[in-house]
């Protein structure tokens, strides 16, 4: 099937308005149209700039969620950002377990009525089509922070992604490829782990000491926080689908009574139907508020965990030619290399330290900005929906009381 | 056989106090009477009707039955259930079943005893009148608590003890305010007890709670875990309903068992009420022969009514089953919200009602087949006679000087006793019609009450709920203001 956004509505906002962008509209990059196909989406990245360096003031391409990949890992792997916080890569879209219910949905089952069924198929799309709304948003958040930052945002790599036409023939990483990338994971931290057991090494400045112990704090409890908000999140929603069931099966005992019972049942079919999109809406507003933002500072204090590594990688290796300066020096052999080696080693050092700080000191106020934001948002939601449930559950009760 | 056609007088130029109560004196001399019309009861002893004065009310006239007539119930419980169906013969006669070593055929007979004691509901007293019209003013004086579960004793022997309070000012019990202790078993032992005297002549018993092996044994084990609490609390609340209900009917109120197990002490244990007792496979296989007779019996239903009424609860039971598996995957999941968000799952309340009430509606289902079975009986019953006439007919028409006389004496003998038997068959089927349209009635009438209860008390606790969350809510706002 084929997925549409809208083209004459606004472009949707980043489901996870998390992301502080500064106001510059040198660069202003967008996804203005998706197309789910089988199993691949394609997005149409639009860019509007009055840079030089490009042809046009506006022009699309379209890519696919593995050159966007292509793309992280180039920032990745450039030795200039080292000492800058990469923005994280976007989720692979994954409509596996929506197609999955839908298909189950299709298989039918004899004791749900036709009214059910509708209902039943109209949830699970709209929850494809929110999956659907936040794959977009999380690879348009990706490039928009890449547009925003004043050094990432004139890399080469960039540009061929924002303006080349053609397919940037980027296929998806090989099994060799996964596992490679996989093992230096695995060597990053082993090798993350012997920096910090070497001796010697001394980290040099409190304010890096102190983000350190807080990172590494700060990551594990966000994805805790993570993890259990999904869970909450799902409840609700699992709750919501439950209404379905009950609200049909009151109706119909209620078209069947004869009794005062009637209209009873039947109020509260209707009281149940409300309920369910009241409790809907509940999951959806916890989802993007809470649940998405969380997941999204987990990823960066990922990446903001990676700087730090760098940094520290630096300053072993600056220690690292520091000795060996000394043994050349003993030595009294190749000492100029030692030298202009350990120069090198200090500057690298001393540069990533001071972008790293910038960095982290951004990370920090974007990060205490939008989970402002977003819980003074999710807060206010979560009361709109308090207070409408309680008043039609009022009015039910009315009704069924004032009756004889 | 004439002799024991006594009763009767029970029915004609009574005093007052008997005038309200018809239906019960009507009840009375209906089992009564099919009691004696078994043909094979060795000695019809007859009924001591006069022994059940309009001011006795203690159990009295209710023992003196038992010692007289305790062959006669055997023998007539064997001989209705030839007349029904041939299959359950063979497992009444192999009675004594392994899996109840300690019940002999007495204990067994025992809930059949009993029912000779219906002469006791049959109870003249001014408390009836008292129920009747508290029940029609709704004012039902009477409230039944079940509460304090105790852990009694020690391993797999172990059982719960509950304590049941009433608080009552009807004058038939001694005491405004009372409670006892009593076992799970008990409370079924009473329900199998009102169930065999009522249930055939068309009351709605309603059910008692439902049997648990996993439950009980977690708690019998000693594990003091939420799970094995919640088992006790959930049973507890289930025996506390099902008194309420029971004590509510107007008729079983006034049942001398019911009376006992409120008030007595000291209970007789009930022992046939053991998961694999051999009443209980009777019970079984009693079920399944019912089922079998049910598609057999091709009725003809005169009585629109009970037809509509049928088909009512039919579907009423199809729709709640549906609701309640709805309602079960609700609860479940507000369980799974709460672990993870540390809120309360209130619609728990709502699955007992619904539960209750299948049972209940099977009860009921129940009692139409009774109606169904009663009818059946006036059938054969109308069937036997036209062949023992057409016997009759055809031996005045043969010429056999010999053995005429006496055959003739004994043809003209069955034909009578056939043709008391059709009269009987068709007033125990006016009766029990009688007592379905009424029961129906007030059941209807509670279902609604009870319904409507429940649903305002599980709202308004959504209500509540809702509240408080806008209240933490509410506190939440500033506090997220704050974050800087």
């Amino acid at each position: 099937e084929e997925i549409h956004m809208p083209e004459t509505s606004p472009p949707p906002q980043p489901s996870c308005a998390s992301v502080d962008l500064q106001g510059d509209s040198s660069l202003q990059v967008e996804i203005s149209d998706a197309v789910s196909e089988r199993d691949k989406v394609k997005f149409t990245v639009q860019t509007k700039s009055c840079l030089p360096h490009f042809a046009q003031t506006e022009f699309s391409v379209v890519r696919q969620h593995e050159e966007f990949i292509w793309l992280h890992d180039a920032y990745v792997e450039n030795e200039e950002y080292a000492g800058l916080i990469i923005p994280p890569a976007p989720p692979r879209p994954d409509f596996e377990a929506s197609r999955e219910k839908l298909q189950k949905l299709g298989e039918g089952d004899s004791s749900v009525t036709r009214e059910e069924f509708a209902k039943m198929k109209q949830e699970l799309e709209a929850e494809y089509l929110a999956i659907f709304k936040k794959t977009v948003a999380m690879h348009e958040v990706f490039l928009q922070r890449l547009a925003a930052h004043p050094t990432l945002r004139r890399d080469h790599n960039f540009f061929v992604f924002l303006e080349y036409g053609q397919d940037l023939s980027v296929r998806g990483k090989n099994r060799k490829e996964l596992l490679g990338g996989f093992l230096r994971n695995i060597v990053k931290s082993a090798d993350e782990a012997l920096i910090t057991g070497m001796s010697g090494l001394k980290e040099v400045d409190d304010f890096f000491e102190h983000e350190r112990t807080f990172l590494l704090e700060y990551h594990t409890r966000i994805r805790d926080a993570c993890l259990r908000a999904d869970r909450v999140m799902r409840a609700h929603k699992c709750l919501a689908d439950d209404y379905i069931p009950i609200s049909a099966a009151l109706s119909s005992l209620g078209t069947q009574e004869v009794n005062q019972l009637r209209t009873s049942f039947l109020k509260l079919a209707e009281l149940f139907e409300r309920l369910r999109k009241l409790e809907g809406r509940v999951a959806s507003d916890e989802d993007l508020k809470l649940s998405d933002m969380l997941r999204y500072y987990m990823r960066d204090s990922q990446a903001a965990k990676d700087l730090l590594y760098r940094r520290l990688r630096a300053l072993a290796d600056y220690e690292n030619a520091n000795k060996a300066l000394d043994k050349a020096r003993t030595r009294n052999r190749e000492v100029r290399p030692a030298e202009s080696h350990q120069q090198l080693c200090c500057q690298r050092f001393e540069r990533l330290s001071d972008s790293a700080k910038q960095e982290l000191m951004d990370f920090k106020s974007r990060r205490v900005s939008s989970f402002r934001k977003n819980l003074i948002e999710l807060a206010e939601l979560e009361l709109k929906h308090a207070k409408a449930s309680t008043l039609i559950l009022r009015n039910t009760l009315v009704a069924l009381k004032g009756e004889p | 056989m004439a002799a024991e056609r006594e009763p009767p007088p029970l029915g004609d130029g009574k005093p007052t106090d008997f005038e309200d109560l018809e239906d019960g004196e009507d009840l009375f001399t209906s089992t009564v009477s099919t009691l004696e019309s078994s043909p094979s009861s060795p000695e019809p002893a007859s009924l001591p009707a006069e022994d059940i004065s309009a001011n006795s009310n203690g159990p009295k006239p209710a023992e003196v039955v038992l010692d007289d007539d305790r062959e006669d119930l055997f023998a007539e419980a064997t001989e209705e259930v030839s007349l029904d169906s041939p299959e359950r013969e063979p497992i009444l006669s192999s009675e004594p079943s392994p899996a109840v070593t300690p019940v002999t055929p007495t204990t067994l007979i025992a809930p059949r005893i009993e029912s000779k004691s219906m002469s006791a509901p049959v109870i003249f007293d001014r408390s009836r009148e008292e129920i009747e019209e508290a029940a029609n003013g709704d004012i039902f004086d009477i409230e039944i608590g079940v509460s304090d579960p105790e852990k009694v004793g020690d391993g797999m022997n172990a059982y719960m003890a509950y304590r049941v309070t009433t608080k009552t000012s009807l004058s038939m019990f001694s005491k405004s305010e009372f409670s006892v202790k009593r076992r799970f078993s008990d409370f079924l032992g009473l329900h199998s007890k009102l169930a065999s005297k009522y249930l055939h002549v068309g009351y709605i018993v309603p059910p008692a709670p439902e049997k648990s092996i996993v439950g009980m044994t977690k708690v019998k084990v000693g594990k003091e875990d939420s799970s094995s609490t919640e088992f006790v609390e959930k049973r507890r609340a289930a025996l506390e309903r099902y008194l309420q209900r029971t004590v509510k009917h107007p008729t079983l109120l006034q049942d001398p068992d019911l009376r006992q197990f409120l008030e007595s002490s000291e209970l007789p244990r009930a022992v046939n009420t053991q998961a694999l007792s051999g009443a209980g496979i009777l019970r079984m296989v009693n079920k399944a022969a019912d089922a079998v007779n049910k598609m057999t019996i091709k009725m003809n239903e005169s009585d629109a009514w009970f037809e509509e009424k049928q088909q009512q609860f039919e579907n009423l039971d199809q729709q709640l089953r549906k609701l309640h598996v709805s309602v079960e995957a609700l609860v479940c999941h507000r369980k799974e919200l709460s672990a993870n968000t540390a809120a309360f799952a209130k619609s728990a309340a709502m699955l007992e009602l619904l539960s209750d009430y299948i049972r209940l509606i099977a009860a009921v289902k129940g009692v139409f087949d009774h109606r169904m079975k009663c009818w059946q009986k006036w059938e054969d019953a109308q069937i036997t006679l036209l062949k023992k006439r057409e016997a009759e007919a055809k031996m005045m028409v043969a010429n056999k000087p010999d053995k005429i006389q006496q055959a003739k004496n004994e043809i003209r003998e069955e034909i009578e006793e056939w043709e008391a038997k059709v009269q009987q068959g068709e007033r125990d089927f006016e009766q029990i019609s009688k007592t379905i349209r009424k029961e129906v009635g007030r059941f209807e009438k509670e279902r609604v009450k009870d319904f409507k209860t429940v649903i305002i008390k599980y709202l308004e606790s959504l209500v509540q709920t809702q509240q408080q969350l806008i209240k933490y809510w509410e506190a939440f706002l500033p506090e997220a203001k704050a974050i800087a």
